[in-house]
């Protein structure tokens, strides 16, 4: 699939400043600051309700922010009509109209600019063989599969040439392999037409892999901004730490902190030695409580008997997962999870403790806040 | 037929199936084809003293018919009179529909798209209450209220728009506010319906890629009510050609509506062929302008009854 001489897509940056949403009582969007560049893919991850959508009719002018302002390519788009601002939106649901044609469904842009029967029909043609549907324009939208009707939406959002592209789940109602198909060529198309994207999804594997950058809420709240590797490895909330990817969290305090490393104490019988998180976030000090996160791909069974940040726990049960063992450890009564590859050689006795042990620079401490609900 | 019966029964069991078939049965051949045969029949007899029927000068004749285009005149003249009545009373059925149509249509947008659950539901009620009352009762009350002496007069008066009483009845203002106001509930719930039901992100959708408001109502929300739409100026558009109450209660009096000529017949006139015979010519002209209304706009029978 490619984009070359499908039109000039200008690329024009959004900033939202302090963007305050409310319903009556009900905050839905909290103080959203930022600022995203031209031709960036920038996603909103965070559970269901935590305003997503509700941030991004802001961007497309359903909805006016209680306070503060949304600027796109340095306009503030305040009293600016959705159908006056350079975006579009598509849908969770699509929103293709039944009763058109595949190729009035993408042209219908155009028809409301008034642009005439046949170069409508040119360009709606010229879409189709781009988005790989040459010469079913004429077909009904009933008639495509959900993956068709997923491109048909994307063409008819592309037919004008927006400046910004808004995704509001896409993919939620494709089945697992479509959807990875159409991650991939979404990414595609968003490289090949370098438009801003703007995504928002609840699925942090989709977030995670196609995105340039990453916004997580939760509860109206942005809690971090930055890209897939930076929300994943230095998460700075407990929030983010624990809805993105799966980790372990212990309780503990925090014992000593020379702004390079810390010594926590987590009931384990072991001081754990962690890196200060440098992600930003307030730092700790000595005799505060914290979380301690540690990815289950991040812990590790002790090669040797005296490592740092060894601990001991007993077997519990194992999912077995194809290419991955999760197995479920017990740490004092702590449910831990610890996955390993499947590469045929494991064997973890069901009744010898088992020693385990993680990096320092893999142990995450963070101020107690917040956990995201399994 | 068979296979409805069959499926009716797997539904509701045997008696229930049993009771429905028998019921709508009866209810579409007692109450619609009879009558309307017996109707048709008698069309097509000449109006005999009781003695004489069924004796030897009770024959078919299309008598009554030609009455209503050649009058009594054997000449050949046309009857413009009754002519011209039908045409009227078609016209203004026509106007009060498409009037119908103008004032239903925002209101059942609004209804439908922008009002919550309770809110909608409280409005509907607002909206059927007054048909709790009769409809002569109603017919009268825009009597009083059009009347010399009436309230709009009397404000109209007041607010100093006019000087002197304006005569509503007989400008006929009455009769299309009456025949409007009769069966405004008709149009009302089809198009609630058929808009109900339409996806409020197409109506979004359409605006986020440029479309203003009269473009988002002609080019996504009427098409798709379409079939409500039909269907609901249909039904007005019957109701109105065949409504007598309102006419005659509020219609001026040089002013005849149709189904008051059928009435005539039947009652004063005492000729009950050929007020059968102006029944039939008034269902047939109305059906067959609602079908040729309905293939100008593409719109089948079958996706009325959505
Ligand atoms: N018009 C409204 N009036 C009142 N509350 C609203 C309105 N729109 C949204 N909300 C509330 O705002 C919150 C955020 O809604 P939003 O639709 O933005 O969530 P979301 O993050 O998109 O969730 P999901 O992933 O389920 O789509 C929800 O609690 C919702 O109930
Ligand atoms: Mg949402």
């Amino acid at each position: 699939m490619t984009f070359a001489g499908v039109g000039t897509f200008m690329t024009k940056e959004i900033s939202l400043e302090h963007v305050w949403v409310e319903f009556g009582e009900f905050t839905a969007v909290q103080k959203a600051n930022l600022n995203i560049a031209g031709g960036e893919f920038f996603s909103f991850l965070g559970p269901s309700g935590c305003g997503k959508t509700t941030l991004l009719r802001c961007i497309s002018g359903f909805q006016e922010p209680t306070r503060g302002l949304v600027k796109i390519g340095g306009k503030d788009m305040k009293g600016v009509g959705p159908n006056k601002r350079p975006t579009a939106l598509i849908f969770q649901n699509l929103a293709l109209f039944p009763l058109r044609s595949v190729a009035d469904n993408i042209s219908f842009p155009l028809e409301v600019r008034g642009v005439d029967k046949k170069t409508r029909r040119k360009r709606a043609d010229e879409l189709l063989e781009l988005i790989a549907l040459p010469g079913q324009g004429d077909k009904k939208v009933s008639e495509l599969s959900g993956g068709q009707k997923q491109r048909v939406a994307i063409a008819r959002a592309l037919a004008v040439e927006p400046d910004i592209l808004l995704l509001d789940e896409p993919l939620s109602a494709l089945d697992l392999k479509l959807r990875q198909h159409m991650r991939t060529e979404l990414r595609a198309i968003q490289k090949q037409v370098g438009l801003t994207f703007i995504y928002i999804t609840h699925d942090q594997g989709e977030a995670l892999t196609m995105s340039d950058r990453i916004a997580v809420m939760n509860k109206g709240k942005i809690e971090q901004i930055g890209d897939g590797k930076t929300i994943y490895d230095h998460p700075s909330t407990s929030f983010v730490a624990s809805f993105v990817g799966e980790n372990n969290v212990l309780e503990g305090t925090v014992l000593t902190n020379d702004g390079k490393m810390m010594q926590i104490d987590a009931g384990l019988g072991t001081l754990f030695h962690v890196e200060s998180h440098p992600a930003g976030g307030p730092a700790l000090a000595p005799g505060d409580a914290c979380q301690l996160f540690v990815r289950p791909e991040a812990l590790k069974i002790a090669k040797s008997d005296n490592s740092l940040n060894q601990f001991e726990t007993r077997f519990v049960t194992e999912e077995f997962e194809g290419n991955m063992r999760h197995i479920v450890l017990d740490a004092q009564g702590k449910k831990l999870k610890l996955s390993l590859i499947n590469d045929g050689t494991h064997s973890i006795g069901a009744s010898a403790p088992v020693k385990l042990d993680f990096a320092p620079a893999l142990g995450i401490a963070l101020k107690p806040g917040e956990l995201a609900s399994a | 037929m068979r296979d409805l019966f069959y499926d009716l029964v797997k539904r509701n069991g045997m008696a229930v199936s049993i009771y429905l078939m028998v019921a709508v049965s009866l209810w579409v051949f007692l109450l619609i084809i009879l009558p309307q045969l017996t109707m048709l029949d008698y069309s097509f007899r000449f109006n005999l003293p009781p003695g004489k029927i069924g004796g030897p000068e009770d024959v078919y004749t299309l008598d009554q018919y030609r009455y209503f285009f050649q009058g009594s005149g054997s000449s050949g003249g046309l009857n413009t009179l009754d002519i011209g009545i039908l045409f009227k009373t078609l016209m203004s059925a026509v106007f009060v529909t498409v009037f119908d149509l103008l004032i239903c249509y925002p209101v059942a947008f609004v209804l439908a798209k922008s009002s919550t659950g309770a809110k909608a539901r409280l409005l509907v009620l607002a909206l059927i209450v007054p048909y709790w009352i009769n409809e002569i009762l109603r017919a009268f009350a825009f009597r009083i209220l059009f009347g010399s002496t009436g309230v709009i007069n009397e404000v109209g008066m007041g607010l100093g728009l006019f000087d002197s009483p304006v005569d509503f009845i007989r400008e006929d203002v009455a009769l299309y506010a009456g025949l409007a106001y009769a069966y405004i509930l008709l149009m009302i719930f089809p198009l609630y319906n058929a808009i109900e039901s339409l996806d409020r992100n197409q109506i979004e959708a359409a605006q986020d890629m440029g479309a203003n408001w009269w473009q988002v109502h002609s080019k996504v929300v009427i098409p798709y009510a379409k079939p409500g739409i039909a269907s609901g100026m249909t039904m007005v558009f019957m109701l109105t050609a065949g409504a007598l109450a309102a006419p005659q209660i509020l219609g001026g009096p040089s002013n005849l509506w149709f189904t008051q000529l059928v009435y005539q017949w039947f009652n004063s006139g005492g000729n009950w062929p050929r007020g059968s015979a102006y029944a039939m010519i008034l269902l047939v002209v109305c059906i067959a302008l609602v079908l040729l209304t309905m293939r100008i706009f593409k719109v089948s029978i079958g996706e009325i009854k959505r």
